[in-house]
């Protein structure tokens, strides 16, 4: 993330994406596999960590191994055939709104107050030493005689798919296709980031 | 890494304000925007911490009004600052100035600093 200055001269916090070239590699339609899409590689994978059936779906699209693979149903913004490249400045403008779908950090095992915003005791521990961060009572007693289903508890924090929308685009560097998005988008620095307009 | 470096060389407006430290004090004029209306307004104090680096780079400058310490924080690459002087070199042990919060009247000066080394910021 880094910031840049809009046109009244305020601070916008900002991502920069790395958004292609993406290669097309297979174009699905309604008549062979039951509905329209398109799919895209991108980044360079080593052939010795591909396997030979993928290596031979990329040598269709005359291309290399990519990293990452995605498919994006009726699409219909540029008509593209198999083996052409798509760029970023054929798909978003600036001022477009987006959505980023990605994978967001892991943060291990957690409590309840970071994982579900519970809000804790603060001093209210009534001397206990262990109550500040506690999630309190987790049911009634004789009636139901159980914990109900989906109670939020403690556990595995982070590292879901998540989407978020409406973003906006602030900037397009086409030649270097670059892509800087109004925000913050889930993952890690260098992680993989699905854009759907 | 390497393409945020990109983005930061591309959007940085290109200026040259005069070198200066944490401890210098300095005038930084900066554009105020009230509705349609444009005008210049200046902060002068001493700079006590430079923080930072490319886009996001920032100088922090603390003054004394009306008995009231006042510190503003501003981005080297804001497009609003419009010029900033140095007026008096300082002389400072270390980079960030935060002791001076603590002081008030002549304890709060900062010594000037006569010999003044081309190298720095």
């Amino acid at each position: 993330m880094t910031s840049m200055y809009d046109a009244r001269g305020r601070n916008v916090a900002c991502t920069v994406i790395e958004a292609g070239p993406c290669v097309v590699t297979q174009v699905k339609s309604e008549e062979t596999d039951g509905y329209n899409a398109l799919q895209l590689g991108f980044g360079d994978a080593k052939a010795k960590n591909t396997s030979k059936p993928l290596q031979g779906h990329f040598d269709k699209a005359k291309t290399g191994p990519k990293r990452k693979v995605a498919e994006f149903r009726d699409f219909n913004v540029v008509s593209k055939a198999i083996g052409d490249i798509l760029k970023v400045d054929e798909v978003f403008a600036v001022g477009d709104k987006l959505s980023a779908v990605g994978t967001t950090k892991g943060k291990g095992f957690q409590g309840v107050v970071k994982r579900h915003g519970f809000g804790g005791v603060n001093d209210a521990t009534h001397g206990q030493h262990n109550r500040q961060r506690a999630p309190g009572s987790i049911g009634a007693s004789s009636f139901p005689s159980k914990v109900v289903k989906g109670m939020r508890m403690a556990g595995r924090t982070g590292g879901d798919r998540v989407k978020v929308k409406n973003l906006e685009v602030l900037k397009i560097f086409p030649e270097q296709n670059l892509i800087l998005i109004k925000g913050a988008i889930p993952g890690h620095k260098g992680a993989y980031v699905i854009l759907e307009k | 890494m390497d393409a945020i470096k990109f983005v930061q060389e591309q959007l940085m407006p290109k200026k040259d304000f005069p070198a200066f430290r944490a401890g210098d004090n300095i005038v930084v004029s900066y554009k105020i925007i009230e509705g349609d209306k444009e005008r210049i307004q200046s902060f002068r104090g001493d700079v006590i911490q430079i923080k930072g680096e490319g886009a996001t780079k920032t100088f922090t400058v603390r003054k004394t009004s009306n008995g009231v310490g006042v510190e503003r924080i501003f981005p080297f690459s804001s497009p609003n600052i419009t010029e900033i002087q140095v007026t008096k070199r300082g002389k400072v042990r270390r980079s960030r100035l935060y002791y001076l919060r603590g002081l008030v009247g002549k304890k709060a000066r900062i010594k000037e600093r006569k010999t003044i080394r081309t190298a720095g910021n």
